[in-house]
C-alpha cells in the first residue's frame, strides 16, 4: 500500500549543483536523496536546441523553454524595462494634451516614437507580448507543479536515510527505554505539532524509524500566488473590456444626468455598452475650496468640498450628498470622484439695443495653481458673431513680465481680463471645436478691456455690451465602473498570502532512527533537514530530543558552525 | 486645524539633535572600524564554513547562514566604541522618533505628507532596522554602513527637502495613504539594509577571491573587517524575503488608495510604474536565487538594481517625473 512516489520523480533543485568556484563537495548520497521533492522548483529545461527532431520535437522545445525558469526571469527583466518609457514619456491615456504638445515640439522624433508605442506603452503590442508571454509561461510552469504538489502533499514523507550522521542537523542520544516506545513516543509528538509522520515498526532488520514533514503550505503558497497572479490579470483584463471612464464638469447650480453625450470626455471599454451606464442625475450645490494661507506652502490645496443633490434612479427621491477627495459619490453600481474644479465667470452680452443675447456662466481652465484660468465665451447670436477671450484671476494682477495673473487661488479680489472678437465663429465649419479654444481664422479683434464685478464694457465698434455678472465654481468629476476591481483585490490579497506563506514558512524534514546499541540500551538518533536559506530545524531538532523518553543521555550534537 | 509652531520648532530641534548625535556614533563607529584588525581572507581560513558543510553532507543550500553570533572572530578590539556608538545611536534614533512625533502633533496627522517627512521616517527605519537587528546578532561591522546613509538621508532632508509644517492637500488624506506610505518606508529601511549587505558582499567576496589567488585588491583593508561573503550574501537575501510580502502590501494599500481618489486602482503614473518596476526586479531577485541557482554575484547585481529602482521611485520620480503623486512642497 505504498504510495510513496519514486524519490528520482523530482530532479535536483538546480540551486544546488555547484557552480565551477565554489568549493563544494559532490552531494553526499544521504542527505541528497533525503532532500529530494523538499521542492517542486521545476527542472531546469537543457537549453539547447534538438538537433533534428522535427515540428513535433520543435514545438516541444519551444515549450519547455518558455515554461522555463530563465525565460521566466529574462521576461521579468523585459517587463521591468519595458514600463520605463512609460513614465518617462508622458503617456495618451494619461495626458494626451502632453503628447500631443510632444509630438508638434520634436516632430521627428516624436512621430517615430509614436509608431514605437512609446506613448502608449501600456497598451502597445510588445507590451501585451512580453506580459501574455511571462503569463503563458506561468501558467505552464505552475500547472504542472500543481498537480505535482497535489500528489507530494498526499503522499508520505521519504523514508529515513541511513546514514542520518550526514544531515546538518544531528542529534545522538542513548535511552533505557524500549526501541519501539521511543518511535511511539516521537510519532506522537511530531503528530501533536502537526506533522505529517511515517513509520517503520523498531522489528525491521535496519532499525526503525519515524519519518516526519511539515511546512507543505511553503509550496502550497506559492503556486497560489503563481495562480493569483493570473487572476490579477484576468482582473484587469476584464477592468478594461468591460469598463468605462467618463470626466464631466458641473458648474455650481447645474445638473449632470448619466448618459454618454453629457461627458466631456468618455473612455468605454470594447465591451461596454451605452445602456449600461446607471441612470443617475445629480446637481452641483455649491463647491467649496480652502486653501493654504501664508508660509512656505501658500496657496496650496487644502479642502474641497462639493454638495451634490443626487436622484439616483429616475423617480427616486432625491438625497444630499457631500462629496470630497477621498470619498467618492457612490450611485448605481459606479463611483463619482472629485478630481478638479475650477471658475465659471458669468457674462451677459446685450446687442446695440439693449436686448440680451447672452448669459451664461462659462468655464474657465485653470491654468496654474493660483487659477490663472483662461477660456472663451462664444456669442453665436450676435451679427457678426462676437467672441470674448481671455482670462478668469480669482485674486487679479498684472505684471510687465506675466501680464494679467492671479496670485492666490481663492477669489480674494477676482476680475475678467477679455479680448473681444468679431467675425465668424466657424461653428458651422463641420469641424470639432473645443469649447476652450478660439479660432481666431476669420475674425478681428476689437478691443480689450479688465473687468471687476458688475463691470460693463461697451465694445468699441457700439455693437454690443459686455457686463461681467459674477462668478460661479465647477468641479469635475471622473466617473468610472470598472467591474473586474474586485477580482484584483481579492486576488493581488490571495497573492500577498500565498507570498507571505511561500517566503515565511519553511518546509523541512525529521526522522527518527533507533538501533539497539551495545549493553542493552537503545541508540536514538534524530536529524532534521530543510531546503530554506532563513530556517533551521535546529529548534525543532531539540524540541523532539526532548520529548523522548530519555533516561542515560549521551548525547551527541552536530549543527553546523555557523558560516 | 491651525498648525502648533512650537511643536513644529521642537520637532526641528529634536532632529538636529539626532543628526548630532549620529555623527557622534559614526565617529564611534568609525573608529571601530579603524581599529579592528579583521580577518584572514585566504581561502584556507575561509573555506572554513564551507568544509564544515562538506561533512556534515555536503551540499551548501543547507548553510546555516546567520547575521552574526558571539563567534563572530571579525572584531576583536575596536569593540568597545562600536558598543558606544551603538548606544548612542539608540539615543540618536528616539531622539529622532521624538522630532517625527512633534512634527506630527504639530500637523495633527502621519507625519508622511511630504517629501521631507517621508526622508525623517526613512532615516528612522533604517536606524531600527539596524538596531533591531542588533538586538540579536553582532552586526556591529555595519553600524557605519548604516550611520552614513541614515546621515546623508538627514541632512538631504533638513537641506534640499525641507518642508514647513503644514497641512496636506486634500489628495493625501487618507487613511490608506497612512497605511502605504508607513508600509513603504519600513521598507525603505529594511531594504536600504540589504543593499549595504549585498554591496558589502560585492567587497568581501572579490576580497577573498583576489586573497586565494593571491592577487591585490584595493578595498582588501575594508574586505577584512567583513564577516565572511556567504553570510553577507544570506543576510541581504533573507532581508528581502521577508520584506517582500509586505513591498507587495505596500503597493495593494496604494492601489486602494489610488482607487479612491482618482477612481482608479491602477493608472500606470510614474510613480506607480517604478514601485511595479521594483517589485518586478525584487521577483526577479527571489527568482533568480530560489530557481536559476543565481546566488552570489549575480543575484547581488540583481538585488542592487532592484534597490537602485526603489530609490528612482523616491528621488527620481518626485522631482524628475511629473504625476499625481506630488508632494507639497518638494
Ligand atoms: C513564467 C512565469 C513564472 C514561473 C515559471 C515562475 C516560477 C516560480 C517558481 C518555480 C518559484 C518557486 C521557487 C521555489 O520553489 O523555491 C517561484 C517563486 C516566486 N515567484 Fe515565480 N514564476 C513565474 C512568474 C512570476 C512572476 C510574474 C512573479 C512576480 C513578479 C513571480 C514572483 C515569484 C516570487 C516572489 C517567488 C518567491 C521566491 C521564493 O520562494 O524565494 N513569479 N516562481
Amino acid at each position: 500500500m505504498t504510495d510513496r512516489p519514486d524519490v528520482d520523480l523530482a530532479a535536483e533543485d538546480p540551486a544546488d549543483v555547484p557552480t565551477g568556484t565554489d568549493a563544494v563537495a559532490p552531494p553526499a548520497d544521504g542527505e541528497d536523496a533525503a532532500a529530494r521533492r523538499l521542492s517542486t522548483a521545476p527542472v531546469e529545461a537543457p537549453a539547447d536546441a534538438p538537433v533534428s527532431l522535427g515540428l513535433l520535437g520543435w514545438l516541444r522545445w519551444g515549450w519547455r523553454t518558455l515554461t522555463s525558469m530563465r525565460t521566466a526571469l529574462i521576461l521579468l527583466f523585459l517587463l521591468a524595462l519595458a514600463s520605463v518609457p512609460g513614465s518617462i514619456f508622458p503617456q495618451r491615456g494619461t495626458a494626451p494634451v502632453d503628447v500631443t504638445q510632444w509630438i508638434q515640439e520634436n516632430p521627428a522624433l516624436g512621430r517615430f516614437l509614436d509608431r514605437l508605442g512609446m506613448f502608449d506603452v501600456f497598451a502597445s503590442p510588445w507590451f501585451a507580448a512580453i506580459y501574455l508571454l511571462l503569463f503563458v509561461s506561468l501558467a505552464g510552469c505552475v500547472l504542472p507543479r500543481a498537480a505535482q504538489h497535489w500528489r507530494i502533499v498526499r503522499s508520505r514523507p521519504p523514508a529515513a536515510p541511513l546514514n542520518l550522521s550526514r544531515l546538518p542537523e544531528h542529534r545522538r542520544l542513548e535511552s533505557d527505554a524500549e526501541p519501539q516506545r521511543v518511535l511511539d513516543d516521537a510519532a506522537q509528538w511530531l503528530r501533536a505539532h502537526r506533522w505529517r509522520v511515517d513509520t517503520e515498526a523498531a522489528t525491521d532488520p535496519d532499525g526503525g524509524w519515524v519519518a516526519a514533514e511539515k511546512g507543505y503550505a511553503r509550496e502550497t503558497g506559492n503556486l497560489v500566488f503563481h495562480v493569483a497572479l493570473l487572476g490579477i490579470l484576468l482582473a484587469v483584463a476584464l477592468g478594461s473590456l468591460a469598463g468605462f471612464r467618463g470626466v464631466v464638469l458641473v458648474r455650481e447650480g447645474s445638473s449632470f444626468a448619466d448618459t454618454r453625450a453629457q461627458y466631456d470626455s468618455f473612455t468605454p471599454g470594447r465591451a461596454f455598452d451605452d445602456a449600461d451606464l446607471p441612470p443617475f442625475a445629480f446637481t452641483l450645490d455649491s463647491f467649496d475650496a480652502q486653501f493654504q494661507r501664508g508660509g512656505q506652502q501658500d496657496g496650496a490645496a487644502r479642502e474641497f468640498s462639493a454638495d451634490l443633490t443626487v436622484t439616483p434612479e429616475p423617480g427616486a427621491e432625491p438625497e444630499k450628498v457631500r462629496v470630497e477627495v477621498n470619498e467618492p459619490l457612490v450611485v448605481g453600481g459606479v463611483k463619482a470622484f472629485l478630481v478638479g474644479h475650477g471658475y465659471a465667470p458669468t457674462v451677459t452680452v446685450r446687442d446695440a439695443d439693449g436686448e440680451i443675447v447672452f448669459r451664461d456662466s462659462v468655464v474657465f481652465l485653470p491654468q496654474d495653481g493660483a487659477f490663472t484660468s483662461t477660456g472663451v465665451v462664444k456669442v453665436p447670436d450676435t451679427v457678426p458673431q462676437l467672441a470674448l477671450q481671455g482670462f478668469f484671476l480669482p485674486t487679479a494682477a498684472v505684471d510687465d513680465v506675466r501680464g494679467p495673473h492671479s496670485t492666490f487661488p481663492e477669489d480674494d479680489d477676482p476680475a475678467v481680463f477679455l479680448a473681444a472678437w468679431t467675425g465668424d465663429l466657424g461653428l458651422d465649419s463641420g469641424r470639432p471645436q473645443s469649447v476652450y479654444r478660439l479660432d481666431t481664422e476669420g475674425m478681428t479683434r476689437i478691443g480689450i478691456d479688465a473687468l471687476r464685478p458688475g463691470e460693463s464694457w461697451e465694445l468699441p465698434d457700439g455693437s454690443a455690451t459686455v457686463t461681467f455678472d459674477g462668478y460661479v465654481e465647477w468641479a469635475s468629476f471622473s466617473v468610472a465602473r470598472d467591474p473586474g476591481k474586485e477580482l484584483a483585490l481579492l486576488a493581488s490579497v490571495v497573492a500577498m498570502i500565498g507570498l507571505a506563506a511561500s517566503l515565511l514558512i519553511s518546509r523541512r524534514r525529521v526522522w527518527v532512527r533507533v538501533n539497539p546499541g551495545p549493553g542493552g540500551v537503545t541508540v536514538v538518533e534524530v536529524a532534521g533537514l530543510t531546503r530554506s536559506e532563513h530556517a533551521s530545524v535546529a529548534d525543532e531538532v531539540e524540541a523532539l530530543t526532548e520529548a523522548l523518553p530519555v533516561t542515560t543521555s549521551t548525547s551527541t550534537t552536530t549543527t553546523p558552525p555557523r558560516a | 486645524m491651525s498648525v502648533d509652531t512650537t511643536l513644529a520648532q521642537a520637532s526641528n530641534g529634536l532632529v538636529y539633535a539626532s543628526m548630532v548625535a549620529y555623527t557622534v556614533s559614526m565617529i564611534g563607529f568609525a573608529a571601530s572600524f579603524a581599529s579592528t584588525k579583521g580577518r584572514d581572507l585566504t581561502p584556507a581560513a575561509t573555506a572554513q564554513g564551507v568544509a564544515a558543510d562538506a561533512e556534515s553532507g555536503g551540499v551548501a543550500v543547507v548553510t546555516r547562514t546567520d547575521l552574526g553570533g558571539p563567534d563572530d572572530g571579525a572584531l576583536p578590539p575596536g569593540r568597545r566604541a562600536a558598543n558606544i556608538a551603538t548606544s548612542v545611536m539608540w539615543l540618536a534614533t528616539i531622539l529622532l522618533g521624538a522630532g517625527i512625533l512633534m512634527r506630527g502633533l504639530s500637523v495633527h496627522r502621519m507625519p508622511l505628507g511630504n517629501m521631507y517627512e517621508f526622508s525623517l521616517a526613512s532615516g528612522f527605519a533604517v536606524a531600527l532596522t539596524y538596531l533591531v537587528i542588533s538586538l540579536r546578532r553582532d552586526v556591529r561591522w555595519l553600524g557605519i554602513f548604516v550611520v552614513i546613509p541614515v546621515l546623508l538621508t538627514l541632512g538631504l532632508a533638513v537641506t534640499v527637502l525641507y518642508t514647513e509644517a503644514a497641512q496636506l492637500v486634500p489628495a493625501l488624506k487618507s487613511y490608506w495613504l497612512v497605511i502605504h506610505v508607513s508600509a513603504a518606508v519600513i521598507c525603505a529601511g529594511a531594504f536600504s539594509i540589504s543593499a549595504a549587505a549585498s554591496s558589502l558582499y560585492l567587497v568581501a567576496d572579490t576580497g577573498e577571491r583576489r586573497a586565494a589567488a593571491g592577487q591585490p585588491y584595493w578595498l582588501a583593508g575594508l574586505a577584512r573587517r567583513l564577516p565572511e561573503s556567504t553570510r553577507l550574501d544570506g543576510m541581504a537575501y533573507r532581508i528581502i524575503a521577508f520584506m517582500f510580502p509586505l513591498w507587495t502590501f505596500a503597493i495593494i494599500a496604494g492601489a486602494i488608495w489610488a482607487e479612491n481618489a482618482w477612481g482608479r486602482y491602477w493608472g500606470w503614473d510614474p510613480k506607480e510604474t517604478w514601485a511595479f518596476i521594483t517589485w518586478v526586479a525584487y521577483a526577479a531577485y527571489l527568482h533568480a536565487r530560489a530557481t536559476a541557482g543565481w546566488k552570489g554575484r549575480r543575484a547581488a547585481y540583481v538585488a542592487l538594481v532592484a534597490f537602485a529602482t526603489f530609490l528612482f521611485n523616491y528621488f527620481g520620480v518626485n522631482i524628475l517625473l511629473p504625476g499625481l503623486h506630488s508632494y507639497g512642497g518638494v
